[in-house]
């Protein structure tokens, strides 16, 4: 065999593995769609789940994961961009800094279940709030916490690179600097990457079995304190997210048409990761196609 | 007037830099409490139970209600790996495949296609990639090769579906920044496409796609809803590619809700948490060291 006809066969096989790569995504999410085709129904989305019947909806879980979620973002936001802003504009290159890193990777690297577990510790037992909101949600944020350091990191530097030494040298503190000019600038960007780990944190399932538990009490809007146990809005109730309930109905499944109620759940899951990614993807378009002048 | 400016430049500049460097600051606290609660957790089997380390590690017997009880986790630690292994085999080739197309031989089906695709990839949740697990692979499993589905070889299947972006996405920024003209130093020397990417490019990339295969492993490690939803969770060691097995993480997501806080079960449980946060230093060590190595 030549080099040249060598070539031509790998040129083939790589072209083949893109290939079914892209139509292996596109069957999945082709069936998950299919599968879950009848879950666009008010009476699923926002029923309440039955006990041993068939008919269901997944209102309370599906609550609960946004809930959880937007929770889980005051927490973590805060957080994620003064650590940020500590490392692109105050951290001397050092010992200290690299301690830092070394965390960061440490944590993006843990295993969810593991986090699960350290909440179960911390946020569950030893504040004595048990199963909760709360505790699902410091879980949560404690996951999103280290790429939301990154993110807005990134977002920070290369905010501060044009407007940093004009701010400066007109006699504007640090701080001044960065509070006022570079997280103005740097906050459609930040905002992009939260929104693409919304995405992840939605689907999350490992570290809230054991922090956010495994039960929904149902829904009732009357009341709105963030105290009361039997409230919605309640950080300190137990909160059954949309993932969760799915690999409960798997394991458990105490419903007769378990399969079907999983098929149309996974279905919404998808769709809002979709709708994550979707709106992190136009919103990051915008903003490159404003810094680039095309618009 | 010493005082007022004082009082301004309090204002101006140190709360913002000292809330900057609290939240720099924070994330050592919450990495080190994090390795301190669950060591302290994790080592009360040997401390207080009197399990002896060796048979945690060694023994394949796990017997926590029988008598005389047995605390041997080694079936749980192959599954892990052999499963987590088994998934990179499968995966990496893939990826590198994909990478290397992505950059070398049609960059626009790569940014237009691929990458997209692969981002979606990473964000079907875990739970979804189990239940799809669940409920298309196994059947077809069973179907081909008879018995009842769930096996090592499921589980192998789906993470490598999970890691496959991990891995290919890192090894896409590893070939992109191999500098161009080793390239062209190539094909002007009469090498072919192939030959290039086969024994200059890849060489060339060597450390990158090897940090991506590592952090795919270490993914596929700590994964825990969609491997404990098709492998089986039989508590014996795997006797073949099709046979049902059990990991450390689907263990713990199944027996940590069931068992009494203090009893030697639960201990045991918490030590395999250890074990995998120990694993994951493991594997950012290993990281680290290869990224030393290419500097």
């Amino acid at each position: 065999m030549t080099s040249k006809q060598k070539d031509k066969i790998w040129t083939g096989i790589l072209y083949v593995v893109s290939i079914f790569v892209v139509i292996l995504l596109l069957i999945l999410i082709g069936l998950i769609f299919y599968k879950g085709r009848n879950a666009l129904n008010l009476s699923f989305l926002f029923g309440n789940p039955k006990v041993a019947e068939a008919g269901g909806g997944i209102a309370p879980m599906f609550f609960n994961s946004f809930y959880m979620l937007i929770v889980s973002l005051f927490i973590t936001i805060p957080l994620g961009v003064g650590a940020g802003i500590f490392l692109a504009e105050y951290a001397k290159e050092g010992r200290l800094t690299d301690i830092i890193r070394l965390c960061i990777e440490t944590l993006a690297s843990l295993p969810s279940i593991v986090v699960g577990l350290f909440g179960l510790l911390v946020f569950v037992k030893m504040t004595g709030w048990g199963f909760s909101v709360l505790a699902g949600a410091m879980a949560i944020a404690l996951i999103n916490f280290p790429s939301l350091t990154r993110v807005s990191e990134d977002a920070i530097r290369s905010a501060s690179a044009n407007v940093k030494e004009g701010s400066l040298g007109l006699g504007a503190t640090t701080w001044q600097t960065i509070a006022k000019l570079i997280i103005p600038i740097a906050m459609p960007q930040i905002l992009t990457g939260v929104i693409l780990a919304s995405g992840r944190i939605f689907g999350e399932s490992a570290a809230l079995l054991f922090t956010a538990g495994m039960s929904a009490p149902p829904l009732n809007f009357d009341s709105i304190s963030l105290a009361a146990r039997s409230s919605p809005f309640s950080l300190f109730r137990p909160a059954e997210t949309l993932s969760v309930y799915i690999w409960k109905l798997n394991s458990e499944g105490m419903v007769p048409d378990a399969s079907d109620i999983a098929n149309k759940a996974s279905a919404v899951l998808v769709m809002m990761v979709l709708l994550f990614n979707v709106s992190s993807r136009m919103l990051g378009k915008k903003i490159h196609d404003k810094y680039s002048g095309e618009n | 007037m010493e005082n007022k400016k004082f009082i301004t430049k309090l204002k101006n500049e140190y709360l913002g830099r000292t809330y900057a460097f609290a939240c720099g600051l924070f994330i050592i606290i919450l990495t080190l409490s994090i390795i301190f609660f669950i060591f302290t957790k994790g080592i009360a089997t040997f401390t207080k139970d009197g399990v002896s380390l060796a048979e945690f590690l060694f023994s394949t017997v796990w017997k926590p209600e029988g008598s005389p009880k047995s605390f041997g986790a080694l079936i749980f630690i192959a599954g892990s790996t052999l499963v987590s292994v088994g998934a990179v085999i499968l995966s990496a080739p893939i990826s590198v495949a994909l990478a290397i197309f992505m950059h070398y031989i049609s960059p626009k089906f790569g940014s237009k296609v691929l990458q997209p695709a692969l981002e979606l990839f990473v964000g079907i949740p875990s739970v979804v990639y189990g239940w799809l697990g669940f409920s298309i692979l196994l059947p077809m499993l069973k179907a081909g090769f008879g018995g009842i589905g769930f096996s090592l070889l499921a589980g192998i299947i789906v993470l490598s579906v999970m890691i496959l972006p991990t891995i290919a996405s890192i090894s896409a920024d590893a070939v992109k920044v191999v500098p161009a003209n080793y390239m062209e130093a190539s094909y002007g020397l009469g090498a072919t496409r192939w030959q290039t990417i086969s024994k200059v490019i890849v060489p060339a990339a060597k450390g990158g796609i090897l940090t991506g295969v590592v952090l795919g492993l270490a993914r596929a490690f700590g994964e825990a809803m969609a491997v404990q939803m098709v492998i089986g969770n039989s508590i014996k060691l795997a006797d073949g590619l099709y046979s049902s097995t059990s990991t450390l993480t689907s263990i713990l997501a199944m027996d940590m809700g069931n068992t009494a806080t203090g009893s030697t079960w639960n201990d045991a449980l918490w030590s395999m948490a250890l074990l995998l946060l120990i694993i994951s230093f493991i594997f950012i060590l290993i990281i680290r060291v290869i990224g030393k190595r290419g500097e």
